[in-house]
């Protein structure tokens, strides 16, 4: 004979009936008898049998072989589509329907015949008897399939036809252990295929399409199956509780691990999904779990899960696949949803559907918490097996549990983004405020996203803010300048010792708020805040903090700042607008400031106005000198208010001398011990120089003691011993002017230091580019 | 390229290579990689485990490839041999690698199924490495 080409279908449903026809197990020969019997069950006339044992040549061999059987079922197929007989067309012809058959023997008929009834009906039946099926289980589950479709009046059920057909020639041999494992439950297999009762499926199909119904049925839950596969689950308490699907379990057995999954898909497209639960399923999985776990919001461990679905009896390798599947937060226990979504997967392996790769949408259990605490929720189709957050592949499990899991890459990412902040100018606190943020899984971006995402313009913001000190610095002493010359000596000395007790709390309370880690943007705002009302004259409302991050981790600059402010306050109104201000603007007024009051010196007992005119036409020129100017004109204005004025002088001869150091701080930490001895030795100068004003000696010694009983610094000697009083105003001076200097090249520094950290930072988030 | 991850024991769970061809020499590697391993594990005496030092780095160059390696809490090593002339992995690269391979190693890990010690047979663990793998090579 011809070699014959087989397609897959052909091949598998060929095997199949050759198998059913081996009876003798010889697996090489097919009975006569049975042969024959299954040829006149394909409905042909005796001669086209005959005609057609002829052709495969099992009339020369007088048996039939395997070939010969395959040849004769092929003309079968050939003589019911109608077409002739002949051994060319055996392979020429393509797309040729499956031969058919049609039950011959008695209770074959009887069973067609109840199948037949069956198909008629469309309600749900009930299962028979199971003694009748067992023993003809085989068999008449062979010949089943083939008698399905002429039952069938629907026109297109060639399709339904070939696909359960399409049965892998092991597959019964599987299918059989299948059933030798399952326990009772799995015994109503009936014939009673037809009126399958899929509620849904049923839905989608109105119509009478009994075979259509039928193999609509067949498809998608195979799941009903063996049930009770499970073996200490008894069978007959299942079967009480699912009545429907016990004739779905027969209607399954008849077509059932023959289907794959394609098949199924192929089927049912215009049907539900295969792997959705019922709810008659699904009542019996809440049963099972709730033998194991009584609280069904609770979680089953992995152990438990592990043993009950070890009695399932299927391979560990593929347990281990379900549980990848349907684990679906990865924390090793199910929940209600998962634990359905595993046993439902392990009823489909057991009625031979193989397990998918990904989890199917129906089984993905709801999830549950949609609040931060649990992370933001992925219902993600790709149960991705990975978790990795930051990196491409999407995190499958964002609740909480996979915290656990992501948090060496958090660690990672944290650590990466910690010592970025390190290296940047930000204090401990920043890094504080880091670790606070970056536990969280890093996929919730949408959660945080100020910390992260803000990293390039938090160098920005950082730049904003160190500017902010600076001004906010100046600001607040600038309406404290103008405070002084509105207050008496005594009071502005106060106010001015008073001041850095203030600022100190500004810093201290600034210090404990930006502890409280606040974020970044809250910061700048009660910067800008702070630096909107510094102007507005605040006097006793602490300095706006300056921002914590770039200067806490400066302790001396902090306590350069508090050193600063606490000079700033006694100083001149200068020196605000000289804080932040690179130290080339100040030279510049200096001189002409310096000459005003070396003016003002040389011309202190004569006309003053006239020094005074020359006085508001340099003080323009900074702006910041305005109320100095006032103060200035003010003072000369007023011989009364020498003391002043010649303080004033003194300041403004402590800033000459400071200025070549360039700070401001100099000139305020020495200035609010110079001015008293100042005037006292501008007034001695004079004496020396003019000694016109002998007489003003004492009323400056009485102002002298009077600004010097208001300072505690300066020792009290409130006697009018001068010596004392002038070697303890040397010694301030002295100590002054070593502080002063110290600032001057510890701000120096810092303002280095500061304009290369941001540099860094600005550099540093483009590093890993 | 290749990763392989070993027990405790020194007993490998999971071998994966790219380029299929001269895997022997791969094996080979990794095994002589564990001797540097240990010595870098009995090394460290500090109780504490943070991540930093799970991750052992690169262990040592030859004129061919590089080694890189990385230990988890419960001994267990993690090996990633490239090649040399794959200058484009830079550090960071490795450590998130080698991140990504512990994490799926705990999915491995919780699942009830898997005894420790046992090969590692997981598909999705699988199509993680692959998937990790191809991007690097």
């Amino acid at each position: 004979m011809e070699s014959l080409t087989l397609s897959d279908v052909e091949q598998k449903y060929y095997s199949e009936l050759f198998l059913s026809c081996d009876v003798d197990n010889t697996k090489k020969v097919a009975s006569n008898g049975k042969v024959l019997d299954l040829f006149r069950a394909a409905q042909l006339s005796n001669e086209v049998v005959h005609q057609i044992t002829e052709l495969c040549g099992a009339t020369r061999l007088g048996h039939f072989g395997r070939s010969q059987f395959y040849i004769a079922l092929k003309l079968i197929a050939l003589a019911q589509s109608g077409l002739p007989l002949r051994v060319e067309s055996l392979n020429s012809v393509r797309d040729l329907p499956l031969p058919r058959f049609v039950m011959g023997k008695n209770e074959q008929e009887m069973r067609h015949a109840v199948m037949f009834a069956d198909t008629e009906n469309q309600g749900p039946y009930f299962p028979r008897p199971p003694g009748r099926v067992q023993a003809k289980k085989v068999s008449a589950h062979e010949m089943i399939q083939p008698c399905v479709p002429t039952v069938d009046p629907q026109p297109d059920t060639t399709s339904p036809v070939v696909s359960p057909h399409q049965s892998p020639p092991t597959s019964p041999h599987a299918w059989r252990k299948h059933k030798r494992q399952a326990s009772g439950g799995n015994v109503d297999r009936q014939p009673s295929v037809p009126g399958v009762v899929w509620p849904h499926f049923r839905e989608a199909q109105p119509g009478p399409v009994t075979g259509d119904g039928m193999w609509s049925a067949h498809s998608p839950p195979p799941v009903q199956e063996s049930w009770v596969s499970f073996t200490d689950t008894p069978p007959s308490s299942t079967l009480p509780m699912h009545p429907p699907s016990a004739q779905v379990i027969t209607t399954v057995r008849t077509v059932p691990s023959a289907m794959t999954t394609n098949e199924i898909q192929r089927q049912i497209s215009g049907y539900d999904d295969p792997w959705k639960i019922t709810d008659e399923q699904r009542q019996y999985y809440i049963n099972q779990f709730k033998t194991i776990q009584a609280d069904l919001t609770g979680l089953i461990p992995g152990s438990a899960a592990k043993e009950f679905f070890t009695k399932s009896k299927l391979p560990i390798l593929e347990l281990s696949h379900i549980w990848e599947l349907s684990d679906f937060d990865k924390d090793g226990a199910l929940t209600l949803d998962e634990f359905c979504a595993a046993f439902h997967l392990v009823v489909a392996r057991k009625n031979g559907y193989d397990l998918p790769e990904k989890l199917p949408e129906s089984l993905m259990p709801k999830l549950i918490d949609l609040d931060d605490s649990a992370g933001v929720p992925e219902p993600a189709p790709e149960v991705g097996f990975s978790a990795s957050p930051v990196e491409v592949t999407p995190n499958k499990s964002p609740s909480m549990p996979s915290l656990n899991q992501n948090w060496s890459e958090l660690n990672q990412s944290n650590e990466q983004w910690e010592t970025f902040s390190e290296r940047s100018s930000s204090s401990q606190t920043l890094t504080q405020f880091d670790s606070n943020i970056a536990p969280a899984d890093p996929d919730t971006a949408i959660v945080h996203p100020v910390p992260i995402r803000m990293t390039p313009s938090k160098i920005h913001m950082q730049e904003m803010e160190l500017k902010r000190t600076g001004s906010d610095h100046t600001h607040p002493t600038s309406p404290l300048m103008a405070k002084p010359p509105e207050l008496s000596d005594e009071a502005k000395l106060a106010a001015t010792i008073k001041f850095p007790g203030t600022t100190v709390d500004g810093y201290s309370s600034s210090d404990s708020f930006t502890s409280d880690q606040e974020p970044i943007s809250s910061a700048v705002n009660r910067q800008r805040s702070h630096s909107g009302t510094s102007p507005e004259g605040l006097k006793v409302v602490a300095p706006p903090p300056p921002p914590p991050r770039p200067h806490a981790s400066h302790s001396r600059s902090s306590s350069l700042d508090m050193n600063r402010n606490f000079a700033a306050v006694p100083a001149g109104p200068q020196q605000p607008g000289v804080v932040a201000f690179p130290p080339a603007v100040p030279p510049r007024p200096l001189p002409t400031q310096t000459s005003v009051p070396h003016g003002h010196r040389s011309v202190e007992g004569d006309g003053l106005p006239a020094h005074t005119s020359t006085s508001p036409h340099q003080m323009p020129e900074q702006p910041n000198f305005a109320d100095f100017s006032q103060f200035q004109a003010f003072a000369v204005d007023q011989p009364a208010d020498d003391g002043e004025n010649a303080s004033d002088s003194g300041q403004n001869d402590v800033q000459s001398e400071e200025r070549n150091a360039t700070t401001v701080n100099s000139a305020k930490v020495s200035t609010p011990l110079a001015p008293p001895p100042k005037p006292v030795r501008r007034r001695l100068k004079s004496e020396d120089e003019l000694r016109p004003d002998v007489e003003d000696l004492p009323q400056k010694s009485n102002v002298i003691a009077t600004v010097l009983a208001t300072q505690p610094s300066i020792p009290r000697s409130i006697g009018k011993d001068k010596k004392a009083i002038q070697a303890s105003i040397r010694r301030n001076k002295e100590t002054n002017t070593v502080l002063a200097r110290l600032n001057n090249v510890i701000e120096c520094d810092h303002q280095e230091r500061i304009s290369l950290e941001v540099q860094l930072e600005q550099l540093r988030p483009f590093s890993h580019l | 390229a290749e990763i392989c991850i070993t027990s405790m024991d020194n007993y490998p769970l999971y071998i994966r290579s790219i380029p299929t061809q001269g895997e022997l020499k791969f094996h080979y590697t990794v095994h002589t990689s564990l001797d540097v391993v240990e010595e870098k594990i009995s090394g460290v005496g500090k109780a504490l485990a943070d991540q930093r030092e799970l991750y052992l780095g690169l262990l040592y160059p030859t004129e061919d490839y590089k080694v890189y390696g990385y230990v988890t809490n419960s001994k267990v090593k993690f090996v990633i041999v490239v090649d040399s002339s794959n200058t484009s992995l830079r550090d960071n690269e490795i450590r998130s690698m080698f991140r990504k391979l512990h994490n799926s190693f705990t999915d491995v890990m919780c699942n009830p199924f898997y005894n420790p010690g046992d090969p590692i047979q997981s598909k999705a663990f699988d199509s993680i490495v692959s998937t990790m793998m191809v991007q690097a090579c």
